[in-house]
């Protein structure tokens, strides 16, 4: 009836999984509760969870991804103290099996329910507004990818209390990952979480690149689009053609764990190394889908606080193109010592040299911005110095491990751990937070504390090199990757170095929550009123904050790069008057069709994990079901009234005039 | 000409101008979400091009593959696509009982082939050339069988649009769906020409 | 606006005749192809040319006289997104080729 669930797959035995169990249901309780009580599920269904506005599924990614951040730094946090811990034949509290499961959720966690939704979260709320469009090209499908996304993540959850989570790191390498070697459940949570969330991801690529082909207000041709929209653009091809791949790899393990095919087992013809190959043929160009959109958000950055056109605006989109196609050639870099020959490893480390061209020029083009601009220190600024500082490092060491030869020994150390972190967090997270705090205005409408921002920055930022490099250091001792324990006691007082810095991270992500907390509560003080609280540049500051769900009452007519900028110089300046006449708006209508697939792919793949047949197949027809539901719908739009936009706009001009 | 305030459109013009587009955006997303699939089977492609060799002691490619079957099964599929365009021709001429027999006739077509490959399949397996025989059975058995599953699914889609235009005619809904759908079968011929030269006649080589 | 939106319905809607050809052409090249590898007369070369050749001159046309690819369909962008992405594919699949021939040699896996 269960397949092969059972009340055994709860881990009743382990203290700690049942005491953040106990804290999760108990803080779940207490948000269910405060919702019933101030009756705000109908408000919740209505305006979010069927939400088809882009704004609203934007802050629904970013909120999770915030969320999730603290899960996967739960785990970070647990791995540094188990390695602080367990030298000299200590063995530290974590059991290997347990250390194991935590670094492959961390790994998991942090790159596709983190900095994903960070990603396609600020790329919905902000693209078509930089592109003066009311909405995205199939909104129906944009609240299902977020709800498919959002499947993914709660199976990852699911796993940390019924069964138990992959222990074979975050990309499952065969044959580690096959029946013979991890027969229980935890690789294929692994799977289904994945397989499903990797499918939104794949209709949001798709969604983005023909709304910003196709959706284009008046006058803004490719190369008047907003730098962050280009890389918006380039991150969603990169989608489109690489996450097919983790598709197809993913499907290929489960065939092998499922019907007992060969593809990567170790016997009967099966080829490890073809998984390998496979899954950075993918994971590679992911790497790009990550950072491409943190560039195009600190080219924003520092253009508004600068006060100044983005120096060589149009070398940084032919930079970020010479890296959309570069990322395909170089995914070999993962697996130089897999036995390749000389020619191979030669082909694919000059490659990855290459790609710190471009990177390179980015670089430039950021310096030469601030190079005799008025630079406004704002927190979103401090981020983007921070990463620029950072990210040329970890870049360096990236062209480091790009040469076979000397990734022969750095491979699988510690050296790779500081590396990755490096870029990732100097170069995404950085990024995104720079992000966060530039466009929460649009969002909300009020600004988010600049005091508690630059403390969280200067806790990340000092962090970051507390923690990472002690490990660069360590590896050079021969520190590999991934230990439960290990018997250099010498190695100890860096490990607890690099403990403290984790800490100090820490105190960066609770500034974040105290920064969010103090806004709110300050909202009133710190209004947006204009709609362009930092004197910017580009379209989505030209409507109201938070933006009506229309978007724009008319829609804009562009005739240069940062047309609202140009606007706004011109001899009287840019004017928000109001119109005189006002027409009907054509919008998609809310649909529950979304969530309710969704809801349909979580039995599914829930069952698929467990063997519950009969679910499966109840997952499965219900959400072909509701798909026809959607096919046979005709009332899926309808028509915001001249009146109600008039009102909305009176509304909003009312509120300037009490400004001025 | 930067303007000093954001432009007014006729707003009338423009909102026929994005039901006029819907149709057309549509139909352009479909083809980005081809190109997509296009991915998934060239990773295929590679994965069974790796492992085409890996018999482990097995059946290999000049064993098990009857060509002259196969070669029926494309020229079904091949016809198949014939015959789907012939349905968009329909369409454009707003001919709606030519449009539903033209995808009968595909439908049947597809069906066909569709019933052939699962003769093949069953045979091999009973034949104990399953796919759990060897990683180049598994690659074989994975690389057809997805693009038999995508047939299977373009099934079911003639059947749903067959019974949507038998419903409500030829209109802004029915006709992008419609030039979506000649889109998916005609890439399925494509990628079908691909496993037939690939596989089939280079395996029997 | 214009290089947005130059095309309305995304491709061309072709006419019998294109579709008659290009089913002739796919039958005739797919017999060619057949009939060299069952005739088992040809060397291996001649006949793995003859069988990619066929294959890529069949996929082109059916993409140009069943889909009506061509250069003008939204603004260029379908026939673009199409090299993209079989270009993309070239690499992946004679990179993966390549690397897992290099290993199996090197490895001496056979």
């Amino acid at each position: 009836m269960f397949g092969k669930l059972s009340l055994d797959s709860i881990p009743f035995h382990e203290p700690i999984i049942m005491v953040t169990v106990a804290a999760i249901a108990l803080g779940g309780a207490i948000v269910v509760g405060l919702i019933t009580y101030y009756r705000k599920w109908a408000y919740l269904w209505t305006d979010w969870v069927t939400s088809i506005d882009h704004k609203k599924i934007g802050v629904m990614y970013f909120l999770v991804a915030l969320v999730m951040l603290v899960r996967g730094f739960a785990d970070a946090i647990m791995m540094r103290t188990q390695q602080a811990l367990a030298a000299g034949g200590a063995e530290g509290y974590l059991p290997p099996h347990h250390f194991d499961q935590i670094f492959t959720a961390h790994g998991v966690i942090m790159i596709f329910f983190v900095a994903m939704p960070m990603v396609i979260g600020l790329m919905n709320l902000v693209v078509p507004l930089q592109i003066g469009a009311r909405d995205v090209a199939f909104p129906f499908m944009n609240n299902l990818s977020f709800w498919l996304f959002a499947v993914g993540m709660i199976l990852v959850n699911l796993s940390l209390f019924i069964g138990e989570f992959a222990k074979t790191g975050w990309l499952a390498y065969a044959p580690l990952s096959e029946l013979r070697y991890s027969p229980d459940v935890g690789v294929d949570y692994w799977i289904w979480a994945l397989q499903l969330s990797g499918i939104g991801t794949t209709l949001t690529g798709i969604n983005f690149f023909v709304t910003i082909l196709k959706m284009r207000t008046k006058g803004m041709t490719l190369f008047r689009m907003p730098i962050f929209t280009w890389t918006a653009f380039c991150t969603n091809v990169l989608i489109i053609l690489s996450f097919p791949i983790l598709t197809v790899t993913i499907a290929l393990l489960t065939l092998d764990r499922y019907l007992g095919m060969h593809f990567f087992t170790n016997d009967m013809g099966g080829s490890q190394m073809m998984y390998v190959n496979l899954i950075w043929a993918w994971g590679h160009p992911e790497v790009y889908i990550l950072i491409l959109p943190a560039f195009g958000v600190f080219s924003e950055v520092i253009a508004t606080f600068t006060k100044k056109r983005l120096f060589g605006y149009k070398t940084m989109v032919w930079a970020t193109a010479a890296i959309t196609v570069l990322s395909f050639i170089v995914w070999l870099h993962h697996f130089f010592t897999m036995g390749a020959g000389a020619n191979v490893n030669a082909f694919f480390g000059i490659m990855t040299m290459i790609i710190a061209i471009p990177t390179g020029v980015k670089i430039f083009n950021w310096l030469f911005t601030m190079y005799r601009g008025r630079i406004q220190f704002t927190t979103p600024v401090l981020w983007t110095i921070g990463f620029i500082i950072t990210f040329t490092l970890g870049g360096m060491t990236g062209v480091m491990l790009a040469v076979p030869g000397a990734n022969f020994v750095l491979h699988n150390s510690l050296f790779v751990i500081a590396h990755f972190h490096n870029v990732i967090i100097g170069g995404v997270v950085f990024g995104m937070m720079a992000g966060f705090t530039y466009w929460f205005p649009k969002a909300f409408g009020f600004t988010l504390s600049e005091k508690w921002g630059k403390r969280s920055f200067w806790c990340w930022l000092i962090g970051f090199y507390v923690a990472f490099m002690p490990l660069y250091a360590l590896s050079f001792f021969g520190a590999m990757r991934r230990m439960q324990s290990y018997e250099q006691s010498e190695w100890q007082p860096l490990m607890i170095v690099a403990w403290f810095g984790a800490v100090i991270i820490a105190c960066g992500i609770a500034c974040i929550v105290i920064q969010l907390v103090v806004s709110i509560r300050d909202r009133d003080k710190n209004r947006d009123l204009t709609g362009d609280p930092w004197d910017a540049r580009t379209l989505e500051w030209s409507t109201s904050s938070p933006p009506p769900n229309y978007n724009f009452a008319y829609l804009p007519d562009v005739a240069s790069i940062d047309s609202y900028w140009e606007m706004k110089q011109q001899p009287g300046g840019f004017k928000r008057e109001l119109a005189t006449k006002f027409e009907d708006i054509h919008m998609p209508k809310n649909t529950a069709e979304g969530p309710i697939m969704s809801l349909f792919a979580l039995f599914f793949g829930f069952a698929l994990i467990w063997h519950i047949w009969w679910l499966v197949g109840l997952g499965a027809i219900g959400m072909f079901v509701t798909f026809m539901f959607r096919i046979f719908n005709n009332d899926t739009d309808y028509h915001v009234s001249a009146a109600e936009v008039e009102k909305t706009e009176r509304e909003y001009h009312k509120r300037l005039e009490m400004q001025a | 000409m930067a303007t000093d305030t954001i432009k007014q459109h006729d707003a009338h013009a423009h909102d026929g101008h994005e039901h006029h587009d819907a149709g057309a955006m549509k139909v352009f997303g479909f083809w980005i979400y081809l190109m997509s699939d296009l991915v998934i089977f060239g990773t295929l492609f590679a994965t069974f091009g790796v492992l085409a060799t890996a018999t482990a002691g097995g059946p290999t490619s000049q064993e098990i593959f009857e060509l002259p079957f196969v070669l029926v099964e494309t020229f079904l599929l091949l016809i198949s696509s014939f015959t789907f365009g012939l349905a968009v021709l329909a369409q454009n001429a707003g001919d709606r009982g030519a449009v539903l027999k033209w995808l009968a006739v595909t439908f049947l077509l597809g069906a066909g082939f569709i019933s052939m490959e699962i003769y093949e399949f069953h045979h091999l397996i009973a034949e104990g050339a399953g796919p759990d025989r060897s990683a180049f059975l598994s690659a074989f058995f994975t690389l057809v069988g997805t693009h038999g599953l995508h047939v299977t699914f373009g099934l079911i889609w003639i059947a749903i649009m067959f019974f949507q235009i038998s419903k409500r005619g030829l209109d802004s809904v029915t006709m992008p769906r419609m030039l979506c759908l000649s889109l998916f079968w005609h890439f399925l011929d494509i990628v079908w020409i691909c496993v037939f030269s690939f596989v089939y006649l280079i395996g029997a080589m | 606006m214009s290089d947005i939106h130059t095309s309305h319905d995304g491709a061309s809607h072709g006419s019998y005749k294109s579709y008659i050809i290009g089913l002739v052409l796919s039958i005739v090249l797919t017999l060619i192809s057949f009939g060299v590898v069952m005739t088992g007369s040809f060397g291996i070369p001649t006949m793995m040319i003859t069988v990619v050749v066929t294959a890529i001159i069949q996929v082109l046309v059916q993409l140009v006289l069943f889909m009506h690819l061509n250069t003008k369909s939204e603004g260029g962008w379908n026939v673009l997104s199409f090299v993209f992405t079989a270009g993309i594919l070239v690499l992946i699949i004679g990179g993966s080729l390549w690397i897992m021939h290099n290993i199996h040699i090197n490895m001496m896996l056979g």
